[in-house]
């Protein structure tokens, strides 16, 4: 039977710098996906569009086209799917453009897909009739109109298909649904029908476990000390033409693929298990079946699905505040009692300065308050003081950052840690997910 | 512990994330008889109780008898998520490993429950 191998190179903006070239130089991989778009990376990307209209995309993927460059010489059928355009696939493309013409590849084929970023067009939409209600707290739309940054539509696997289609050797895409990165090339190689839902639903699943790179191949998993994750491995998907499909990583790889890793990726950021929604497929998670069927080979089969909703999910992000925190090491006796003291000693201080926080948030890091469900531990010599806060007025969480140091002098003794400066205040975007109709969207697809 | 109850931890492994200002955390059991066990000794309303300082509205308990697992939606649970939360742990990351430190009842066999390592 006909398959293909799916490696996943890269699970969020910021992992592995090797990770890609180690998948395509050892993982025999027909296709090569590299993920860089995670809930509110997009609004970041939109303020840099708008400060430099060239930007907005994420920058490390021209890298690894450098990186991948001789690569692609020798394995011409390769083919690579990335949603690195980011706020800009038009300006992305280009550069890789650049970079491939240099690299002796001119004859490769760019397909971008846009249609995502909703956010020029969002009053027509709204008062078209999408009414854009927030999904989890059910808030009108309204209420963000004037602060909001950016809105993106997470389009699904058809306009991928179709760059493919045309001959794209890289696919560019804005904002899609993660899983669609990998449903695409699966539709695209087998002809699928657009209601085969059950394939949709697996290729769906096989999408949902690679997307986060390493997290299915020994990343996360509680018996890590069992293997080498020094020398992780990258996972790759060998996806059949019925719908089933396989998990493994690289002969020579660190990590593991096992029952284990693969459910706790399987369930990984879900909510409900019979309905995993995504533009492609309803997918249902409790019908398949997990197999160990070699070393650092899981078989999934059962897959079942349901068809797509007629609604893309929206996310948007909007400008909510200024937040910062800051750190300081806390030695000596009832350490973490101490420091909650000195925590609260700055917020009095500048309560005393007129200065009151729409919100703050004392952790005595190393006592327990990462997870906060017991009483603080107070056996202990040294923690972390670190306290946040949140306000609308950047001048007083502005204000917040200078008090930090002076607790060295004017403290407790032990009070130490303060090397790296006065913490930064960063904006707020704040998440606004929501659904569209699907009707309403049109998804582009060009070459370059 | 004491001698009536084990950690969640000796029966099941798992793994947390964030869906929004929701955690989902996911137990999952190292055998059926594990399975059962945890069906019934880790309800949603244990969990809810379990990590009620972080201010959690509602816990919702799925169940996958394929995969021996239970998928807790603990609904806001992460103090504003990803995007506004003061917390260290803003995306619940860490929320599995402290759930696998619960405590339940120790059943009669806790043999046919461990894990079973591979040879």
């Amino acid at each position: 039977m006909k398959s293909i191998r799916i490696g996943n190179g890269c699970g969020f903006w910021g992992d592995s710098v090797d990770a890609p070239l180690r998948l395509v130089e050892t993982g025999n991989i027909d296709y090569l996906t590299l993920e860089y778009l995670a809930e509110l990376t997009m609004s970041i990307l939109a303020l840099q569009k708008q400060k430099d209209p060239s930007r907005g995309y994420a920058h490390d993927f021209v890298q690894q086209i450098e990186r991948l460059a001789p690569s692609l010489h020798n394995q011409p059928k390769l083919r690579i799917i990335t949603n690195a355009g980011g706020m800009n696939p038009v300006g992305c493309a280009n550069h890789v453009r650049q970079v491939l013409d240099q690299s002796g590849l001119a004859n490769r084929k760019i397909g971008i897909v846009t249609g995502d970023d909703i956010f020029p067009d969002i009053d027509r939409l709204h008062r078209d009739g999408q009414a854009l209600i927030n999904l989890d707290t059910g808030e009108e739309f309204n209420t963000i109109r004037d602060r909001l940054v950016s809105a993106n539509v997470y389009l699904g696997s058809h306009p991928i298909v179709d760059a493919l289609q045309q001959g794209s050797d890289i696919v560019i895409t804005g904002r899609v649904a993660d899983a669609s990165l990998t449903v695409a090339p699966a539709i695209a190689e087998f002809q699928w029908r657009t209601d085969n839902w059950h394939c949709l639903s697996a290729a769906t699943v096989a999408g949902h476990l690679i997307e986060c790179g390493a997290q299915v191949t020994g990343g996360l998993w509680p018996h890590w000390q069992e293997t080498d994750l020094a020398n992780v491995g990258y996972p790759i998907a060998i996806m059949a033409e019925n719908g089933t499909f396989q998990i493994t990583k690289p002969a020579g790889t660190g990590g593991v693929v096992n029952l284990e890793t693969v459910t706790e990726q399987l369930l990984y950021e879900i909510g409900d298990p019979k309905a995993y929604l995504t533009p492609d497929v309803v997918a249902d998670f409790t019908t398949l079946k997990l197999e160990q069927t070699g070393k650092d080979l899981v078989t999934v089969s059962n897959c079942q699905g349901h068809p797509a909703t007629t609604s893309y999910k929206v996310s948007m992000a909007f400008r909510n505040g200024f937040m910062s925190s800051g750190t300081l090491l806390i030695y000596g006796n009832n350490a973490a009692e101490k420091a909650q003291a000195c925590g609260e000693i700055i917020l009095r201080r500048l309560a005393n300065a007129g200065i009151h926080f729409d919100r703050s948030y004392i952790e005595c890091l190393g006592a327990g308050s990462c997870v906060p469900i017991q009483s603080p531990r107070n056996d202990l010599d040294e923690v972390v003081l670190r306290v946040a806060v949140h306000d609308s007025d950047r001048k007083k969480v502005e204000r917040f950052t200078r008090e930090l140091a002076p607790l060295v002098t004017s403290g407790p003794p032990g009070v130490t840690g303060y090397t790296g400066g006065r913490p930064s205040v960063r904006e707020v975007f704040a998440y606004w997910p929501t659904l569209i109709a699907k009707d309403a969207i049109i998804p582009k697809v060009q070459i370059l | 512990m004491t001698e009536s109850t084990i950690p969640l931890s000796m029966i099941a492994h798992g793994r947390s994330g964030d869906k929004g200002n929701h955690a989902n955390v996911a137990i999952i059991a190292y055998t059926p008889a594990g399975y059962s066990w945890l069906k019934e000794h880790v309800t949603s309303d244990k969990v809810k109780r379990f990590f009620a300082n972080l201010g959690v509205t509602s816990v919702e308990r799925f169940e996958l008898d394929n995969l021996m697992a239970l998928q807790f939606l603990m609904r806001n649970a992460l103090g504003g998520g990803a995007s506004q939360s003061l917390r260290s742990d803003s995306q619940g990351k860490t929320l599995a490993l402290a759930l696998l430190n619960m405590e339940i009842p120790k059943p009669e066999n806790i043999f046919d429950k461990r894990r079973q390592i591979e040879s």
